[in-house]
């Protein structure tokens, strides 16, 4: 059997538990942290996230292949870049104004290219960020099942693109490749495809017929 | 085991019998009524959400609890939720003491964010900021509770010295939970703090909270505190027959989120979604006594909860429909829930 990468889950909040139960099932080894101690998350990942491991955040980096950032956006911000320098790193963060409030740096330019710039020592890939968390366990299929829906992963970095596009199909959703970190736009809210559950073909259409994959 | 039944409203503008809506006040009264009748009917508590919408005109549900509390003798009366966040613990003590007084301690609090976030900008508290906003009003709120003077010291209000907050209650804290959708870290909070746990299933399969629910328990163990209960708070309508249930509640229901949609980063329902939903895994309780009380039994089961609150109403259905859905919550519904799991 082909030996998956060692996946950081950074965030035990609302999405992170539901991408670590993902990755844990297709088989990836998974650590999990928080900015704390792993012992405040002890309880959490028994319960919540059984087969995880509770670690520091910089010795679960360290050790792994795939980063994922699963915390608020404004929290990264507070967050030394220096810790994730040289690491393949998955934002599956959002940027959303209305419910979150207003960050001044992310106003301008898609979440995910204000995150690469910030982490100019990471190649990072936008995925995983516009399926609900409530909703991402349940719609995961196995390849080939007839009701699979799809996922996008945009990036500047083939070779990352491609790592978090075998992530992405191993925990249950067809991957949609997007030409770049700013193509990656059209996942973010307020998109046609944030926030609903779609199949491939409704997917690329809808991907397609917004401007912003154009960019 | 001792099973409690509750309704809960946010005030949803109720429209006539012809679609228009009436007014804020004309609501309002209404559901003073509703809430009066709710205990005719034999449920154990009426729950008022924070709101301060066009749609949910209840940004002081604490007043319609007094109104309700003056008519009523044995429903228990709380909010559901009150947005702490960008209140004063303070006040919201004393007002919760003060319905406590009123009602002869039937009140209650729960404490969330709800999907409530208009009082935010409302108030002028910035959203970036609710993290801590609630962390630290939530510990000022478990202290408020215990009685006594206060000492207390944060970034988000005014220092207290030893100062003694009135009312005093009666017989020592009201219940107080705090409301989680999804967050377990939230879960952790209310357990260090000694609050109960109310979880809001509105969408997906109720069965996937079953570890939060252990999850509570444990930490409850961890942090050397007694046990506490839980509560599940589901969105829902009760009508004679499933058919009919449905009929009223889905033009409302695809209405109000695709209004709530582009803030809350909901999916638009469809009618595939709805039946997903409203069926035996889903998180909506929509349809006959039997039907919904088959669900709730269900779920209290599996999420080892001992409280079911359901959010009845949605702006645009009438009064007569909520009256109706009240009574057969009251008194079919909750009888048969009560038969099933005893």
């Amino acid at each position: 059997m082909e030996e998956l990468g060692r996946l950081a889950v950074l965030g035990a909040g609302h999405v992170g538990p539901v991408i670590a139960r993902l990755a844990i099932a297709a088989g990836y080894p998974v650590a999990i942290a928080t900015s704390g101690d792993p012992e405040d998350i002890a309880l959490i990942t028994e319960l919540v996230i059984p087969g995880a491991h509770p670690r520091w955040a910089s010795d679960a980096v360290a050790d792994a292949d795939i980063v994922v950032l699963a915390i608020p956006l404004h929290r990264f911000l507070d967050m030394d870049p220096a810790l994730l320098a040289g690491k393949l790193v998955v934002d599956a963060m959002n940027y959303w104004p209305a419910s979150d409030g207003v960050l001044a740096p992310f106003e301008d330019r898609g979440s995910s290219e204000v995150v690469a710039g910030r982490l100019s020592g990471s190649a990072v890939v936008k995925a995983l960020n516009h399926i609900g968390y409530h909703e991402l366990e349940d719609r995961a299929r196995p390849a080939g099942a007839p009701d699979r829906r799809a996922a996008g992963v945009a990036g500047d970095d083939p070779v990352a693109v491609a790592t978090v596009e075998g992530l992405v199909d191993r925990i249950g959703y067809d991957p949609v490749r997007l030409e770049s970190l700013r193509a990656g736009r059209v996942l973010q809210p307020g998109s046609p495809v944030f926030g609903v559950v779609l199949a491939l073909p409704e997917f690329e259409h809808a991907v397609r017929d917004d401007a912003r994959s154009l960019l | 085991m001792t099973y409690t039944f509750g309704l809960d409203t946010f005030g949803d503008r109720n429209s006539d019998a012809v679609g228009k809506p009436l007014s804020h006040a004309e609501t309002i009264r209404n559901v003073a009524e509703e809430g009066v009748f709710a205990e005719q009917a034999g449920v154990d508590f009426f729950g008022i959400g924070e709101h301060h919408t066009e749609y949910f005109p209840m940004p002081a549900g604490d007043v319609v609890l007094a109104a309700i509390a003056a008519r009523t003798g044995r429903i228990r009366l709380g909010s559901a939720v009150t947005v702490l966040s960008s209140d004063d613990p303070v006040r919201v003590f004393q007002r919760y003491s003060t319905l406590n007084a009123i009602s002869g301690g039937r009140a209650e609090v729960i404490l969330g964010r709800g999907s409530s976030i208009e009082s935010f900008p409302l108030f002028g508290y910035d959203l970036a900021d609710y993290e801590e906003l609630f962390e630290e009003k939530a510990t000022l709120f478990a202290e408020l509770l215990k009685g006594g003077p206060v000492t207390w010291e944060g970034k988000t209000r005014a220092p207290l010295l030893n100062q003694d907050v009135v009312p005093h209650t009666e017989s020592g804290p009201f219940p107080a939970w705090i409301g989680v959708g999804g967050n377990p870290q939230s879960v952790i909070r209310a357990a260090r703090l000694g609050f109960s746990l109310a979880l809001a299933i509105i969408g997906g399969p109720p069965a996937r909270f079953a570890a939060y629910s252990q999850l509570f328990r444990r930490a409850l163990e961890k942090f050397g505190r007694p046990p506490l209960p839980v509560l599940v708070h589901s969105p829902g309508h009760v009508a004679a027959t499933d058919e009919q249930a449905k009929a009223e509640f889905w033009p409302r229901w695809r209405e109000i989120i695709a209004l709530v949609a582009p803030e809350r980063g909901f999916a638009l329902p469809t009618e595939e979604s709805f039946d997903t939903e409203t069926g035996p895994h889903g998180a909506l309780y929509v349809g006959s006594p039997e039907t919904v009380a088959q669900k709730i039994a269900t779920n209290l089961r599996a999420l080892e909860a001992t409280r079911f609150d359901l959010k009845y109403g949605l702006p645009g259905l009438t009064h007569d429909q909520l009256m109706t859905n009240i009574e057969l919550y009251g008194r079919q519904v909750v009888p048969r829930v009560r038969e099933l799991l005893s």
